[in-house]
């Protein structure tokens, strides 16, 4: 039996088509075809373009109002496939992997001057890609250097939703379990160090094969730098003197497609004509997911690539310039983004393109959570003006199918609005933590005065998430964007001059030190400080309630040349060095302990905020503040210790060891009285950051005992952990 | 060179061989072979890929309909890949659905 609505109803130049649906929005499989619909509110005309994939001049174009011929005859016949502002129509018979698609659209009012400010910017001499493209050619082979010239740069393609999840799920662990690993899929893998075969070398499929590294590590989530569509070309600048890329966009935080995988950070991306790149990423995230591990995706919904009135057309602007972006008065692009242009994120289609974008990802690629690039952009109304309610964030918050996704936002933009502990949250949002950052960078560097301010982010921030819950604070040192943790104790200023901005690009306070010296040194006593205050840096992040997360290279202690601003560099300052994983293997093999230590610990990864109480009757505190004295905490200088009481551990419901944690920033050594621990329990020494190793960190369960159970030293500048457990049966 | 395509089916048992370039136009032929098989409910298919040079994303989505369409209580043996064809196999995960073997051994 034949569907009546997958018949043909008209005929265009060969082509057999009939009147398409509305929704899903994009390219769609349909019984018998393939069903195209686009939004555009101010475009009176609009034109089906297809393309045999890869090529110059279209197939065919096929016009969604106008003249027909009646299917099966040679009738001539009126037709028009449009309902409302969206315009349908389902193409028969079309070979779907074979094909490329596109629209032209216009309004027939005049046309906006290049380089001018306009509402509308209609232009039918530009074939434009679908904003809901869910696969994207022309940059299938990352760095292959493209056709300047190309009439239709960035093409969207038909995908497919067969693949064989074999019964995957997201993982769905608790927020506060979480141990995040924030990563460059290319950068991962792409370093010859990483001994992979060139073929899969900076590729989704490349990083899986690294899948048990990470396992390793102990890390449990791993955050995707974007892997939207982005043109690695933007921007980019070659060198004819040395013959090779200068400049690039890397990061990619500059979408092109939001539906859509990064074509060339897939290794099939060079040998399957794109039709298998959304198969390896998915194959990816199950194989991450067998090993316990989540993924979250950086999304940037803030801007597009498109940039401001100078920039190309690709899409968003020749559909509906009006609609997808943020517009002066005089049709200017408003600039919170810092990058030309701000999507339009509150207006009633943005804002559902946006949700449809992450619900694909989330039901379509098992993602288990996105991490919102300059996300108080997204809190902003039509105009600009920041919202109390912004409909977007409180719909994403109230997703049904994003229900179980953490989101995270980086709670500021680039047009002055700071959020960060006031970022409209509904209850589900976290945020990227920018005080915590500052707080234990200045508390490491030995700044006096922060004893206090590190009270609380080692809490999760009481002070920022009252009523919510530590986890809505995502701790770190060091993210893609700054310092890297080597470099923080390595440089008191950036030295961005690689980026080719006379160094002025990158934020100039850092509150990093250098420990005596700008930069690469011999100095022994330097180099081991430096280490010191990197291991220093982990255990005070690993011990925090609240979320902690890495910067890839972290781990074992990379550097990027002073570069606080690396979003331009395709090379060895941003590719991961392997080799460094046995050259500082006695720092790496302290994260990884350290991880272990968190993950070994439920009284470190509270779902509710602590309440500095003994509410199950163990005669201590869920959290006790302590100086070199036990019980008195020393609030104005660069020492802090603290006692968590096991017995309160996830609000009392689970059991753990006492841990004692005593911070000596201060340069020299100083003796710590001990808080007594109940009958029958002692001390043991599990972190000293001061001991060279192997004794700087003991594996669980193999820490020697304490001798003197009331009193130790810590050495200057160092981090000292003990836990508290029964002395045996 | 071209495609070819022989089928066999035994006691609970198919077997599939292909041999040459499995591009597009080739698919639609390794696709009603699957679906005739599919029909006699097998236990085991078993495609023997040692002297298939190529194989294009439509075959490879051919191999996906297969795993679907057999259903999960189906073995899927792939014997024999070698080259970008066990490449393509790996990158897309699909070597995982499947016993990969150079000679056929059932498990």
């Amino acid at each position: 039996m034949q569907r009546i609505d997958t018949q043909p109803t008209h005929e265009y130049q060969g082509y057999r088509i009939c009147p398409g649906q509305p929704f899903p929005f994009g390219a769609s499989l349909v019984p018998g075809g393939v069903n195209f619909s686009v939004f555009s509110r101010n475009a009176s005309y609009c034109v089906l373009v297809l393309f045999e994939k890869g090529a110059r001049e279209p197939l065919v174009e096929i016009p969604f109002r106008g003249m027909f011929q009646k299917a099966f005859s040679n009738e001539p016949v009126w037709g028009e496939f449009r309902i409302g502002n969206v315009f349908n129509m389902t193409v028969l018979d079309l070979d779907h992997e074979a094909i490329e698609y596109g629209f032209r659209m216009d309004s027939g009012q005049p046309r906006a001057a290049a380089g001018q400010p306009a509402f509308h910017r209609f232009d039918p001499s530009v074939v434009l890609m679908d904003p809901y493209a869910r696969a994207i050619g022309g940059r299938d082979v990352w760095g292959q250097k493209p056709d300047w010239q190309a009439p239709y740069p960035h093409r969207s393609r038909v995908a497919f939703a067969d693949f064989d999840w074999e019964g995957d799920r997201p993982l769905e662990i608790p927020l506060e379990d979480l141990v995040v690993y924030e990563m460059h899929v290319r950068g991962f893998t792409r370093h010859p160090s990483a001994g992979l075969d060139e073929t899969v070398a900076g590729t989704y499929a490349g990083l899986r094969e690294k899948i048990p590294y990470l396992k390793k590590l102990g890390v449990n989530c791993v955050e995707l730098m974007p892997v939207y569509e982005f043109d690695e070309f933007e921007h980019s600048r070659w060198d004819e003197q040395q013959g090779r890329w200068t400049k690039m966009n890397y990061w990619g935080y500059s979408t092109v497609g939001f539906f859509s995988p990064k074509a060339g950070y897939a290794a099939t991306g060079r040998t399957q004509d794109g039709t298998m790149v959304a198969d390896e990423l998915k194959n990816l995230v199950k194989e991450l997911h067998r090993n316990g591990i989540e993924v979250i995706l950086d999304v940037v919904f803030n801007h597009t690539a498109e940039g401001n009135e100078q920039g190309p057309t690709i899409s968003y602007r020749g559909i509906d310039n009006a609609t997808y972006y943020m517009l002066t008065p005089e049709g200017h692009y408003y600039n919170f983004s810092g990058t030309g242009n701000t999507l339009n994120c509150n207006n009633p289609i943005v804002r559902d393109m946006v949700i449809d974008a992450l619900r694909y990802w989330a039901s379509q690629y098992h993602i288990d959570g996105f991490r919102f690039d300059l996300a108080s952009i997204l809190s902003r109304d039509q105009w600009g003006g920041p919202m109390a309610n912004p409909p977007l964030l409180e719909a994403l918050a109230f997703d049904p199918i994003l229900g179980k996704c953490k989101l995270i936002a980086e709670a500021w933009d680039a047009g002055g609005l700071y959020q960060v502990g006031s970022f409209p949250a509904y209850g589900r949002w976290a945020e990227w933590n920018g005080k915590y950052r500052d707080t234990l960078r200045r508390f490491l560097k030995g700044d006096p005065g922060e004893s206090g301010a590190m009270s609380q982010a080692v809490q999760g921030s009481p002070h920022l998430y009252y009523g919510r819950s530590p986890t809505a604070s995502i701790n770190f040192f060091t993210c893609h964007d700054g310092f890297c943790l080597a470099d923080m104790v390595s440089y008191n200023d950036k030295h961005n001059e690689a980026n080719g901005e006379g160094n002025g690009d990158g934020a100039n306070d850092n509150a990093s030190w250098n420990c005596g010296w700008e930069g690469p040194t011999e100095d022994v006593s330097i180099l081991s400080l430096r280490e010191r205050q990197m291991k220093n840096a982990m255990a005070m992040l690993l011990v925090s309630q609240g979320v902690p997360m890495i910067l890839m290279g972290d781990e074992f202690g990379q550097s990027k040349q002073g570069n606080n601003n690396t979003y331009c560099h395709d090379n060895e300052i941003n590719w991961l060095d392997w080799s460094l994983k046995q050259r500082n293997a006695d720092y790496h093999r302290f994260v990884r302990n350290m991880i272990a230590f968190r993950h070994a610990h439920p009284v470190l990864r509270s779902k509710d905020h602590l309440r500095n109480t003994d509410y199950v009757g163990s005669g201590y505190s869920d959290i006790s503040w302590h100086g070199t004295r036990a019980w008195q905490p020393d609030w104005g200088g660069r020492v802090l210790a603290f006692m968590l009481c096991g017995r309160h551990a996830k609000g009392g419901m689970s059991e753990d060891d006492y841990i004692y944690v005593a911070m000596n920033m201060y340069w020299d050594a100083l003796p710590f009285e001990i808080p007594r621990l109940p009958e029958g329990s002692r001390w043991h020494v599990s972190v000293n950051t001061g001991m060279p190793t192997p004794q700087d960190i003991f594996e669980p369960g193999s820490e020697p005992e304490l001798a003197d159970q009331g009193n130790c030293l810590a050495g200057g500048r160092s981090v000292l952990i003990l836990v508290g457990r029964s002395a045996g049966p | 060179m071209g495609f070819s395509i022989s089928v066999e089916g035994g006691q609970g048992e198919a077997t599939i061989k292909l041999v040459g370039e499995l591009d597009a136009a080739a698919a639609p032929q390794f696709k009603e072979a699957i679906e005739k098989l599919a029909v006699d409910k097998p236990q085991r298919l078993i495609l023997h890929m040692d002297q298939l040079e190529f194989m294009a994303s439509a075959g490879l989505r051919v191999l996906i309909f297969a795993r679907q369409k057999m259903g999960a209580d189906v073995s899927l043996y792939v014997i024999g890949s070698r080259g970008p064809v066990l490449n393509t196999l790996k990158m897309s995960g699909f070597h995982h659905s499947v016993y990969l073997q150079d000679t056929y051994a059932p498990e």
